[in-house]
């Protein structure tokens, strides 16, 4: 496990290096009226990781990603991704919502074909590619059911097929699992590894739960609240090919949850 | 909304329709409308007219009392709507009939029933109050959260003291939907005035009428309608009162 | 990923299994209610109490004649023309002017302050000042219906909008949805179910209105069949009359309501 001091790192690791990072944060800083939400966070995030943003709520792990994904402007700084600045949401970003964000109205198979849509498909094709990621998530045969007849894991399932349609570069998700009941949580988090063996894209993974982070994560930006700034930022080195049991009996995964609640909980209090 | 950076009040707007208003009325544009001036200017002869003061007291006699009679009766009838299943039944549907019925056409039955007086305005008053307090009183009994009735019984509580829990905990229900029916009784208390024609504002308007005097008549609309906008502002600030405890338990 | 658990949970078909059970149960209480109530109207009348009070029996007798000598049917006719002239004109301008509030602070500072007051102002006072200037005829009877619908529609349109789900319209942006497909695909779709409800309230409302307008301009449809048989002392032909529009109001209610039900039936249950 290594920890490394705020801003310095980042690309210390044996990790093979790409030139350009796929999204970087500089300088960003957002007040909403006089409060401080997010003061300075600079960040780079490398192609093909997972990284969580972690800390107590208050914290603006939200905002920040939200700001990443163009639905809220910073009041200083600029996210760039792929070394353009960046001023709104754009098609290389798909956010995948806390509460799913599902149209009531409009089936499985509508929902997730909602991007496609808005990118100006025809009806044949976005059904069709919606209908791929719909099995992906594993919800063959629910294609035309209507989210109230889902359960809440599957909702959002629903919003990870809706968020892989479109092919983005980048998965921003905003505590995706906070509102589904545990069992259905840690298949889901174990879904996710094997996700992103297989998609190859950049996951941003904002989540209030150490044990989710230190289990998802490539890297985890540890953010402390009042003014939202980065606190650490910390890569677990824990075995990443051994089942997901004997995982999480690790030692080094015990470790670093144990580690991560015990700087973040003198903001608890 | 804001301009150049500042918050503009809301009902700031009103000013420019009353400035719209003024217009319209110069240039006799729409014939509804005199110039908002000179109905300012009656605003002064309406509420100085001694058949104002007589008015507003026959008026504000029926609604009160109208009102008060819709209070007394409509939260036992919810009450028991909301703890009495059978009651609910059989009574469930008259309530939501008469809550979306055209209640103007049962004046003229009142008319009959009982003169063409204050008494058939207070009934009036009473029918167009009533039946929204029924309705939300019952909503509130029956959404209580079952724990909190499970643990005053589980710590012995009696009989009075359960009714007690019930009615403080449906409270905000139904001070709600006693908002809902002072709202709802002003506009009783003037159509039936309107339709009795001979007592109280109705008589006033029929005077204005005759008489064309248009700006008065205007200006005892919008004293009417000061008057119902101040009453429906000031319950909803003791209903704010209320939420502190009502947001406790969050829906 | 791999297929979880099966779908739809236990409690959710719980519920609804009641739900219809509770739905077929209600008939057979409506009906026993009514049939309270006709005895209670017909005992009460023949006690005396009021020379005017007509009898339940005497009441549909009454209906059945006026039904069948055309009077009725006629007075309706007469009766449903300004109200769905002033329906409908409420509808186009009650819907654009509350989804204009909605999606545009402009608007917002500069109209919602007017349908503010006219939602709680009793705007029946105005009827008689519309007949003053516009006469008797149908015009003074098409804005008497607008006066007391529009508000309702246009406040329940602009709420609605206003109540569309911040995170659906955020789901909007974040892909890619323009402006316009934002408020086409996801704010009006969003916002239907509480507009059509504040449809319902406004059909309520004119109702109201058209029975006003007849009672206090000029007696003309079904409040001609109210006035006239009050004069000639008809008590029971008096009574179904009203009977007959308060029902008819309701039942008209009531068909929107079951649409209502069958049309946004997904985002009843909630998600």
């Amino acid at each position: 496990m290594t920890m490394a001091a705020i801003q310095t790192d980042v690309t210390v690791h044996e990790m093979p290096q790409t030139p350009h990072p796929i999204i970087e944060v500089d300088g960003i800083s957002k007040l909403y009226g006089d409060v401080q939400a997010l003061k300075d966070i600079n960040l780079q995030f490398e192609t093909g990781h997972l990284t969580s943003l972690l800390g107590p709520s208050g914290c603006g792990k939200t905002t920040l990603l939200k700001i990443i994904a163009g639905l809220l402007q910073p009041t200083e700084g600029e996210v760039r991704v792929k070394g353009q600045a960046i001023d709104g949401p754009g098609r290389e970003r798909a956010f995948v919502f806390q509460d799913f964000a599902l149209m009531p109205w409009a089936s499985v198979l509508d929902n997730a074909a909602f991007g496609l849509k808005m990118q100006g498909l025809g009806k044949a094709e976005r059904r069709e590619r919606a209908r791929h990621y719909v099995a992906e998530v594993g919800l063959s045969g629910f294609e035309d059911s209507f989210p109230h007849q889902l359960s809440g894991g599957m909702r959002q399932r629903v919003g990870l097929a809706r968020a892989l349609a479109v092919d983005a570069d980048v998965l921003l998700m905003d505590e995706p699992f906070s509102a589904v009941d545990e069992q259905t949580r840690r298949k889901f988090q174990e879904d996710l590894m094997h996700l992103r063996e297989v998609e190859k894209k950049t996951f941003l993974f904002v989540t209030h739960s150490i044990e989710e982070a230190v289990y998802v994560s490539d890297r985890i930006v540890l953010l402390s609240p009042r003014p939202g700034r980065l606190s650490d930022i910390i890569e677990p080195d824990i075995p990443r090919n051994v089942d997901p049991d004997r995982l999480r009996r690790d030692s080094g995964y015990l470790d670093t949850v144990e580690m991560i609640w015990s700087s973040i909980r003198k903001y608890v209090e | 909304m804001t301009l150049f950076g500042r918050q503009i009040p809301m009902m700031s707007s009103l000013i420019i329709w009353a400035l719209i208003w003024e217009i319209l009325g110069q240039f006799d544009l729409v014939l509804l409308f005199p110039p908002f001036s000179e109905v300012v200017m009656a605003l002064g002869d309406v509420l100085t007219s001694s058949s104002f003061a007589e008015a507003i007291r026959v008026t504000l006699l029926a609604y009160v009392s109208g009102l008060g009679l819709a209070i007394v009766v409509g939260i036992p009838l919810g009450f028991l709507m909301g703890l009495v299943p059978v009651a609910d039944k059989m009574l469930n549907m008259w309530v939501n009939t008469f809550l979306a019925a055209p209640l103007s056409a049962l004046v003229p039955i009142f008319m009959i029933l009982f003169g063409l007086g204050t008494p058939t305005v207070i009934v009036t008053v009473f029918m167009f109050a009533v039946w929204i307090i029924v309705l939300d009183t019952r909503a509130g009994v029956q959404h209580i959260t079952p724990s909190l009735l499970e643990m005053s019984r589980s710590f012995g509580a009696g009989r009075g003291e359960r009714f007690r829990m019930i009615f403080l905990a449906a409270l905000p229900e139904i001070l709600a939907g006693i908002r809902l029916g002072m709202v709802r009784g002003v506009k009783g208390v003037v159509i039936g005035q309107l339709l009795v024609s001979i007592i109280g504002v109705g008589a006033l308007f029929t005077l204005y009428q005759q008489n064309f005097l248009m700006a008065h008549f205007w200006a005892l609309i919008l004293l009417l309608f000061a008057l119902a906008l101040t009453l429906s502002g000031l319950v909803g600030k003791l209903e704010k009162r209320i939420d502190y405890y009502a947001g406790n338990r969050s829906s | 990923m791999s297929i979880t658990s099966p779908a739809v949970s236990a409690p959710i078909w719980g519920v609804s299994g009641v739900l219809t059970r509770f739905t077929q149960m209600p008939l057979t209480w409506k009906i026993l209610s009514v049939v309270l109530f006709a005895l209670a109207w017909e005992i009460t009348a023949r006690t005396g109490f009021n020379f005017s009070f007509p009898t339940f029996t005497q009441t549909t007798g009454a209906f059945w004649e006026m039904l069948t000598d055309g009077s009725l049917a006629g007075a309706y006719l007469r009766t449903l023309q300004p109200l769905s002239i002033g329906l409908a004109l409420s509808l186009i301008i009650g819907i654009s002017a509350g989804v204009a509030m909605g999606l545009r602070h402009e608007f917002e500072w500069f109209s919602l302050p007017v349908f503010i007051v006219m939602q709680a102002a009793p705007m029946a006072a105005l009827i008689p000042l519309v007949t003053f200037v516009y006469g008797i005829g149908m015009t003074s009877k098409v804005i008497a219906v607008v006066m007391l619908a529009l508000p309702v529609i246009a406040m329940n349109s602009y709420k609605a909008v206003r109540n569309v789900s911040p995170s659906l319209v955020a789901m909007c942006q974040s892909f890619t949805g323009t402006r316009w497909q934002c408020i086409t695909q996801i704010i009006l779709p969003a916002s239907s179910p509480m507009m059509f409800a504040g449809l319902r309230l406004g059909v309520a409302e004119g109702f109201s209105g058209i029975v006003l307008a007849e009672l206090l301009i000029t007696p003309t449809g079904i409040g001609d069949l109210i006035t006239y048989h009050r004069s000639i002392a008809n008590f029971g032909h008096m009574y179904a009359s009203i009977v007959s529009i308060v029902l008819f109001a309701i039942i008209s209610v009531g068909i929107l309501q079951w649409a209502e039900t069958k049309i946004f039936r997904p985002e009843k249950r909630g998600v």
